[in-house]
């Protein structure tokens, strides 16, 4: 095996064995970005003198007696992520030159631990897409196959993590933008319980919805990084008290009188029979290991995308409504006067689907329209919460497919936003209600393209979905699978 | 229902984005079905179900009122697409 496959703890042995140093280890992955990254476009920005100051400073602290889970550890930041003095773009070109003036408090808190950022990565504009073909610095390519897409919107972070890049990174998760991307690449993520990881410095989209999370190539390294990335955070009002916690602690328990649902919803029409006979192999893996399956029904779960196509867009309308063309964003050239700059810059600066999820946004706000879509869709996300809620009534674990389709190839559904909105199906229902959901790896398409089996917990049952993960993963190997890209490749 | 081109100018003029006019009739196509997408949310019934604004019931909470952000003026002022004398510039408001 070669370092950039080693797991998380793999290579902090390595690094306590000194068998290599963090600057080795930097200057190796650096040299597979150089290599890799025009073909893969993971990355927006690579921060390659940073990282080589950061390596050694981890280097020094481990001979002065130091040692930490991820002292000394590459990764890097979904683009979303506001970092001092290195530009975020959000994938924007609103933010093509913004350069934040503090660091998000995920960002913070993993540099505090030794950790050595590479870069910053590719995303879907102001995180929305599915396809990641929506980034003002271009499309990302899936690296088992770079004619298709990586999924969206951390799509950079999933490809990059896939590609060994870099062992894990950081992502977010509005409507599935961590668990579609993580199953299109074949690594495992988690979306935490909102609330678990603070929203300080990460660029809004959906504040109701919005959530960061760990994107790794296994459920223990999704742990490692849980560990650092949840806390309460005073400087955000939704950070949850108790959103801290030993996501390791619980890892290895067996799974003996687990109950598993697994909803009806999730197995019907226009689900791809590949990812289904895959996932229900994933369910019997399970079962082998003492989990008891029973069906169950999320009767609200097909108005999770319209419920979320009201909501979504509204709060993104309110929360975008800060890039001006004033303070720190593109400005137009030669605005007739000040009206004429906002709208200018704002059309010059935002891409056609953050443009047009503004304009829903705007008119499901406006006089008129509020209680026909606003309101009801608020009711509808309660309905969708209730359907949760009574379901984990009856068991620990509801299970099923992450996406209706594998990866699908670039262009394929840019002409219809709808048909785009519909990758989604699965994973949207997760966000509206606020509770966990992880993504991991259980099986491949005769094309060779990754399939992701998702794992949804009641609140604050992040714990479990990463033990079962783990459980998984300790008696499967496709996780362990890496795309075998050459540089040159196309 | 129908979003009609004037439907997509008052948005965006409410939005604040400078549509250029060759590219409303697209907008509107886009727009009419992605609201032909959220339209059957109308027919579901919800009389007596409470709004869900947010995921979490909690409370507000508060937090001491201390001191915490210290000046930082050039460092925020430093991405600003016009500057002058620590003042952002923008065209002439009153002439």
């Amino acid at each position: 095996m070669e370092l950039h496959e080693f797991s998380l703890r793999e290579l902090r042995q390595g690094l306590q064995e000194r068998d290599f140093s963090s600057v080795e280890l930097t200057t190796t992955l650096l040299k597979r970005i150089s290599a890799l990254n025009p073909i893969l476009n993971a990355f927006v920005t690579v921060t390659e003198g940073e990282a080589l100051a950061a390596a050694a400073t981890a280097d020094a602290r481990r001979a002065a007696g130091e040692d930490g889970p991820l002292l000394g550890i590459p990764l890097a930041h979904k683009d979303i992520f506001c970092t001092a003095g290195v530009r975020t773009t959000c994938g924007s070109k609103m933010l093509e030159r913004f350069v934040a003036p503090y660091n998000a408090t995920v960002v913070e808190r993993l540099a505090a631990e030794g950790v050595v950022m590479l870069g910053k990565l590719n995303m879907d504009e102001f995180a929305m897409g599915s396809s990641n073909e929506n980034s003002h610095f271009g499309p990302v390519r899936n690296p088992w196959h770079t004619g298709m897409v990586p999924g969206g919107s951390s799509g950079g972070s999933a490809a990059a993590v896939a590609a060994g890049l870099v062992p894990v990174a950081t992502g977010t998760d509005t409507g599935g933008s961590i668990r579609q991307p993580a199953a299109f690449c074949g690594i495992t993520g988690i979306k935490p319980t909102y609330g678990r990881v603070s929203r300080y410095g990460m660029i809004a989209f959906a504040s109701s919805l919005d959530q960061g999370g760990p994107m790794a190539r296994n459920a223990e390294d999704c742990a490692l990084l849980l560990n650092v990335m949840a806390a309460h955070d005073p400087r955000d009002s939704t950070s949850h008290p108790a959103a801290a916690s030993d996501f390791l602690r619980g890892l290895d328990r067996p799974l003996q009188g687990l109950r598993v649902g697994v909803p009806e919803e999730f197995f019907g029409a226009g689900l791809d029979p590949e990812v289904a006979a895959a996932v229900q192999a994933g369910i019997e893996e399970l079962s082998r290991q003492g989990a008891a399956v029973q069906s169950i029904r999320l009767p609200n779960n097909p108005h999770a995308v319209s419920t979320y196509y009201v909501l979504a867009p509204a709060e993104a309308s309110s929360n975008l409504a800060r890039f001006d063309g004033v303070r720190y964003t593109h400005r137009t050239a030669n605005p007739a006067d000040l009206t004429d700059l906002y709208q200018h810059s704002r059309y010059e600066g935002f891409g056609a689907e953050v443009r047009r999820r503004i304009l829903v946004g705007t008119y499901v706000l406006s006089a008129g329209y509020y209680d026909a879509y606003y309101r009801k869709a608020q009711q509808v996300r309660g309905l969708i919460r209730e359907d949760f809620r009574r379901a984990f009534a009856e068991v620990d674990v509801i299970v099923g497919p992450t996406t209706p389709t594998p990866a699908f190839p670039l262009g394929a559904k840019n002409a219809d936003p709808v048909a785009m909105y519909l990758a989604d199906i699965y994973t949207i229902a997760v966000n509206l209600a606020g509770i966990p959901a992880a993504s991991i790896p259980c099986g491949f398409t005769a094309a060779g393209l990754p399939i992701g089996m998702q794992l949804m917990g009641d609140y604050f049952a992040d714990d479990l979905l990463l033990n079962v993960a783990h459980r998984y993963q300790r008696e499967t190997q496709w996780h362990r699978a890496h795309p075998s890209l050459q540089a040159g490749e196309v | 229902m129908a979003f009609d081109q004037d439907s997509v100018r008052r948005t965006a003029h409410l939005a604040r984005i400078a549509l250029p006019p060759t590219e409303i009739p697209a907008v509107a196509d886009q727009l009419e079905r992605i609201m032909g997408l959220v339209e059957e949310l109308r027919a579901i019934e919800t009389t007596g179900v409470p709004t869900m604004a947010h995921p979490l019931d909690l409370d507000q909470p508060l937090r001491p009122d201390t001191v915490g952000n210290h000046d930082q003026r050039e460092v925020l002022m430093a991405s600003a697409p016009a500057a002058d004398h620590g003042l952002f510039l923008v065209p002439k408001v009153i002439e």
